[in-house]
């Protein structure tokens, strides 16, 4: 079995200028944080970053943001974190930052169609608004929808609670989020996890990810206090 | 006179049944849960991924993997279920929620909402806005009447949608409106406020019910 543990910093080394990553949570919540410091410490730049929201100060994506590492932001909500309007206005082009905003749940199911082999798919969603602009409108049974596109990325950063060897992984509580969906649709998928242990340990009724999906995986993650 | 977000938020609560499922907005919408009636039991949806989420938590209880969409965290009942963003979400859209309770920037004659963006001011994005307006059986409003004196219901929205045609009931310090193909109709007003005090705080057509009921 090919040994996929590293260190955060292993892990992400790879992650080079202009990578489109992936990463998972809920306003931090779900997000792996050890992996994020090892890509802050990386220091790589024009970063597409595509997560729920921008994080919290200090915490999540946020600390990218702060680093200047992040060329374009793609998510669904980014009010938490003042950063965003400030860089979105700023008049120092390499602090600009470009902000796609995406409803939450076309966001989730973008990314699904992206890791489950989908064309796109049509939601009602976003219909009369100015998310539909640009986007083919599908009038099924009377009813408007629009065509979404699927989402992939180079890289995902997703967060588990227990991982095995092999990748299978767990969560707990709140911490699903986008990080099931996103570790289906990246090429390099890494877990920063809150315990590793050997393969057959976790109920096969409890993996959540299998690690069919998951190239690397990295220890040390914890229940991060907000 | 009480405050007026527990006003609109007592109200509110009258407005949900037994058994239903319930997407409650941050701020005043939360605080719905604190007014359920007598013998009404509901089970909230977070859509950051829980069925059936509970009050905070006591202080030196909490779980910090644990949180509701405003990232704070939470607790959840007996019978409860964690999922991902795309389950919560075809939960959503699927027509699987009973009620979303929302605050609005603007709403119109016609239904249409707005309450996600302020151009070239607030751009907080629409996280789940969108979806749960979209998705949900039942779309209820709960603000105030005005922003600042300035009305939020108005003949048209001047704001872009969050929605269009979305809107069934618009809960207000005011009184309780009805949105309907007529136009947008008064069924409660508040004892401390007049019909024509209603009206000037209005811009759209607010059209009367014959029926009109004390709003408590």
């Amino acid at each position: 079995m090919k040994d996929k543990i590293k260190t955060a910093d292993e892990a992400v080394s790879m992650i080079g200028d202009g990578a489109a990553v992936m990463v998972g949570g809920f306003m931090a919540c779900g997000t792996p944080e050890i992996l994020i410091d090892a890509l802050v410490r990386k220091g790589s730049k024009n970063l597409t970053i595509i997560c729920n929201d921008a994080g919290v100060p200090g915490r999540g994506v946020a600390k990218l943001l702060t680093n200047g590492q992040i060329k374009t932001l793609i998510a669904s909500h980014v009010g938490l974190n003042p950063e965003v309007a400030q860089r979105m206005n700023t008049d120092v082009p390499e602090d600009k930052l470009e902000c796609l905003l995406i409803p939450q749940g076309t966001l989730a199911e973008r990314i699904r169609a992206g890791g489950c082999g989908l064309g796109g798919f049509l939601t009602p969603t976003g219909v009369g608004t100015i998310v539909a602009e640009g986007k083919q409108v599908i009038t099924l049974d009377g009813r408007d929808y629009l065509l979404e596109l699927p989402l992939r990325a180079d890289y995902a950063l997703i967060r588990g609670n227990v991982t095995d060897k092999f990748g299978n992984t767990t969560y707990h509580g709140t911490t699903r989020t986008f990080n099931l969906m996103m570790a289906t649709a990246a090429e390099h998928v890494i877990v920063g996890t809150c315990k590793i242990v050997e393969v057959g340990e976790i109920d096969p009724n409890s993996v959540v990810t299998s690690g069919i999906f998951v190239d690397s995986i990295v220890g040390g993650e914890q229940p991060w206090q907000i | 006179m009480a405050d007026i977000k527990e006003i609109i938020a007592a109200r509110v609560a009258k407005e949900l049944h037994d058994g239903d499922v319930v997407n409650l907005g941050i701020g005043l919408p939360t605080m719905v849960a604190d007014f359920l009636p007598e013998g009404v039991s509901i089970i909230l949806q977070s859509e950051n991924g829980i069925m059936g989420m509970g009050p905070a938590p006591e202080p030196g209880k909490e779980d910090v993997d644990i949180v509701n969409a405003g990232g704070q965290c939470v607790t959840i009942v007996p019978g409860a279920m964690f999922f991902d963003s795309a389950t919560s979400f075809g939960i959503i859209r699927g027509g699987h929620v009973d009620v979303t309770v929302l605050g609005a920037l603007e709403v119109d004659e016609k239904g249409n909402l707005a309450n996600w963006i302020v151009p070239g001011k607030i751009v907080p994005g629409m996280g789940g806005a969108m979806d749960l307006v979209v998705g949900a059986r039942k779309v209820v409003i709960a603000m105030t009447h005005t922003q600042k004196g300035k009305p939020k219901i108005l003949k048209s929205c001047t704001l872009p949608y969050t929605a269009v045609g979305v809107v069934d009931l618009i809960i207000t310090e005011m009184g309780v409106m009805e949105v309907t193909p007529e136009g947008i109709v008064l069924k409660e007003l508040h004892p401390d406020y007049t019909v024509e005090q209603v009206k000037e705080a209005t811009e759209a057509t607010l059209l009367v019910s014959p029926d009109l009921k004390v709003m408590a």
